[in-house]
């Protein structure tokens, strides 16, 4: 079957290319936009390996949400591009240093296998048959990486209470709504019923 | 005891049901629809609709061109002109009605004093340009001669009232 | 050239009919979900609803569609046009493409895979961007206004959702859709999980944007929200979009807590009937719920949306996560192993 190998390049050629745009668009929603396509043809490219529960993840995880809240703080920026594009000649050095740096190191991982042809039985440790990509990954997270799980957790909730922390703030004098006094309101606490004669009154 | 009570009717939504079954109920009561083009509600004999010119029962018009109706028209919707005819008698040449400033008051028929121009029961007389609005003479016979049944008898209703 | 034809061109055409053959019923399911929305609307509100077009109003909807087909479709000119034109497409494709993993039978499913729930829930949550490239693209302040509230409440309503999937998931043991309905045999989870039933099918409305949580498209505040500079056939997209998503998610909350396919009970009259009969008419009860809070209940104010969402939503189904774990490990009412 040739399919997948089309499948792998398509992914991997719209990844790349929308990789690029990224960097390239000249509008910062377009930019996200493109992220977004990246991040779901990596979602494709996991699937094809094989990751069936990372790929579902990524897409759930970055694409549902952390783009979302990108997009969402994109679009309200109010950028002006002309300006942010001046120091771009002064931070190339920089930039491409990084870069060059990353690719060094891209470099290293995948050259391993070939450096050192012994490594490629860490690379290649396909789940035991019978067993889906979730179980094997439930298995080995929370057996003998339970604790790494656990201190990740952590960190998470330090980041999300030190995040609330920070913008909490308390007005005084804010009169807010009571939902459960307003729906817990029946009938005979607000009005009463009576009988009114004529020419008296209430 | 009472924060308990509380407590269950929002864990139950009990309002949200509550609301829910009335529109449940109201689902199946008689629906008061009337299927328009094909049904219609009765309309009173002093219903105000599409103006027209009445005749006589010999064919003659019955406008004398007094011009009651063209003076008390309170937005000036009617125009006539009038001339005296060859067998001598006082006749309108022209009788127009602008429908579009009618605000079907109905002053011009309580005016009339030979029951000429009269506001008919048809309300069905949408039209595409506006141009059709501006009624005439002709249109306006045309109106008496279509409706004559239905004005008369509606008139006839309302004489005792009168 | 044989194996050309075994190999990809037979399997090829087999996919496009069985994808077709499960397309076709669904838009012909959504044009009518939208004429009985306006007659159970109707009757709730003591009106007929449409009923000239055809008996009883019955090809109102093919009278709708070609309306929407036959008009213009206006890009305002302050719009990114190809933004503009992507996101209705993308709408409708999502809400499409979903439906590769729902098991309509025992076995009868596009793709049976393994992580049909994580699947269906990356779907929807990728629902979001066609509003909000709906409304970015428009360039109107209604139409990015209703962009910003949908996000933030699909996002919202998404993580309390994940943790009711979460508590299905224990008890099943397994991420496969007819795994799933397969372990509600003897118990459907709408029972044991009674109220992590309301709290889905309650975030469903939310997620879904009806009512009474569609201030995306809150028509007396935002006029139609997103959908304001659309017109004709990209407004048709949307819409079709709308009510595939309403069936969806109708199927969804079928699948986790109703049973799916499976009969009421497991007893001679009842599993006669073909199972996508049943699994049609658990459909059809639950997008008249739908229609029915739409008919009686009044739209949110934006803060008590999300005051809900995370205030009660999400503690309450954490809470059931943990209370349902702990549950089968104290008790050894392990599922059994897939």
């Amino acid at each position: 079957m040739i399919i997948p190998e089309i499948a792998f390049y398509l992914f991997s050629v719209v990844a790349i290319a929308s990789a690029f745009m990224v960097v390239a668009a000249r509008n910062p929603v377009h930019s996200v936009l493109f992220l977004i396509l990246t991040f779901f043809n990596a979602a494709g490219l996991f699937v094809l390996l094989g990751a069936e529960f990372l790929a579902m993840i990524l897409v759930i995880v970055y694409v549902g949400a952390v783009a979302v809240l990108f997009l969402f703080v994109v679009m309200m920026l109010d950028i002006n591009f002309v300006e942010l594009r001046q120091g771009f000649l002064q931070y190339m050095p920089v930039g491409v240093a990084i870069g060059i740096v990353l690719l060094i190191e891209l470099v290293f991982v995948l050259g391993t296998w070939v450096i050192v042809p012994e490594a490629k039985v860490f690379a290649e440790a396909p789940p035991p048959a019978n067993v889906t990509n979730t179980h094997a990954l439930g298995q080995i997270l929370y057996t003998e990486y339970v604790y790494l799980f656990q201190a990740a957790g952590l960190v998470l909730l330090v980041a999300m209470v030190g995040a609330i922390v920070l913008t909490l703030r308390t007005r005084e004098g804010v009169r807010r709504q009571s939902a459960f006094a307003q729906t817990h309101r029946r009938r005979e606490d607000a009005i009463e019923i009576k009988k009114v004669l004529p020419g008296q009154g209430a | 005891m009472a924060f308990l009570d509380r407590a269950a009717r929002t864990m139950f939504l009990s309002e949200i049901l509550a609301g829910m079954s009335l529109t449940f109920r109201y689902m199946f009561r008689k629906k008061p629809t009337l299927n328009y083009p094909f049904e219609k509600g009765p309309l009173s004999p002093r219903f105000r609709g599409e103006h027209a010119l009445r005749r006589y029962a010999n064919g003659e018009e019955r406008c004398i061109a007094c011009k009651l109706c063209e003076a008390i028209c309170p937005a000036q919707a009617i125009t006539i002109e009038a001339e005296p005819r060859a067998d001598g008698s006082r006749r309108t040449t022209r009788y127009d009605i602008d429908m579009v400033k009618c605000i079907y008051c109905g002053f011009c028929q309580e005016a009339c004093p030979v029951d000429a121009i009269v506001e008919g029961p048809n309300f069905e007389y949408a039209t595409e340009s506006r141009a059709e609005l501006l009624y005439n003479k002709e249109k306006l016979l045309q109106n008496g001669d279509r409706w004559e049944r239905e004005i008369a008898a509606n008139l006839t209703a309302d004489a005792p009232y009168r | 050239m044989v194996s050309f034809w075994d190999g990809y061109l037979w399997p090829g055409i087999v996919i496009v009919a069985q994808c077709v053959a499960l397309i076709v019923p669904l838009l012909i399911a959504v044009a009518y979900l939208t004429l009985f929305e306006r007659k159970v609307m109707a009757a709730m509100m003591l009106r007929r609803g449409p009923n000239v077009v055809g008996a009883f109003g019955l090809l109102q909807p093919f009278a709708d569609g070609l309306k929407f087909l036959v008009k213009e479709t206006v890009i305002p000119a302050g719009a990114n046009k190809v933004v503009f034109l992507i996101a209705p497409m993308l709408t409708f494709v999502l809400a499409m493409i979903a439906w590769a993993v729902i098991p309509v039978s025992a076995g009868v499913v596009l793709s049976d895979i393994n992580v049909g729930v994580l699947y269906l829930f990356a779907i929807s949550s990728l629902g979001v961007y066609g509003i909000i490239m709906a409304g970015w693209a428009s360039n109107s302040r209604y139409a990015f206004l209703g962009a910003l509230r949908s996000s933030a409440q699909m996002v919202s309503y998404e993580v309390s959702m994940g943790f009711i999937i979460i508590t299905v998931l224990l008890c099943v043991g397994s991420l496969n859709m007819s795994k799933i309905v397969e372990a509600q045999r003897d118990l459907w989870f709408a029972i044991p999980l009674f109220p992590m039933f309301v709290i889905f099918f309650i975030s469903t409305l939310a997620e879904t944007n009806r009512h009474p949580f569609d201030l995306p498209e809150a028509e007396s505040e935002l006029v139609a929200g997103y959908q304001i500079e659309y017109s004709a056939f990209a407004f048709a997209l949307f819409m079709l979009g709308e009510y595939a998503n309403m069936i969806l998610m109708s199927a969804f909350t079928a699948i986790l807590f109703l049973g799916g396919w499976l009969p009421p009970l497991d007893i001679a009259p009842f599993n006669w009937i073909p199972g996508f009969v049943w699994f049609a008419i658990k459909i059809v009860i639950l997008l008249f719920v739908f229609i029915w809070v739409r008919a009686t209940l009044p739209r949110y104010r934006y803060d008590q949306l999300m005051r809900i969402g995370w205030k009660f939503f999400l503690p309450l189904s954490l809470l059931w996560v943990v209370l349902t774990a702990s549950a089968i490990v104290a008790f050894g009412w392990y599922p059994s192993k897939a």
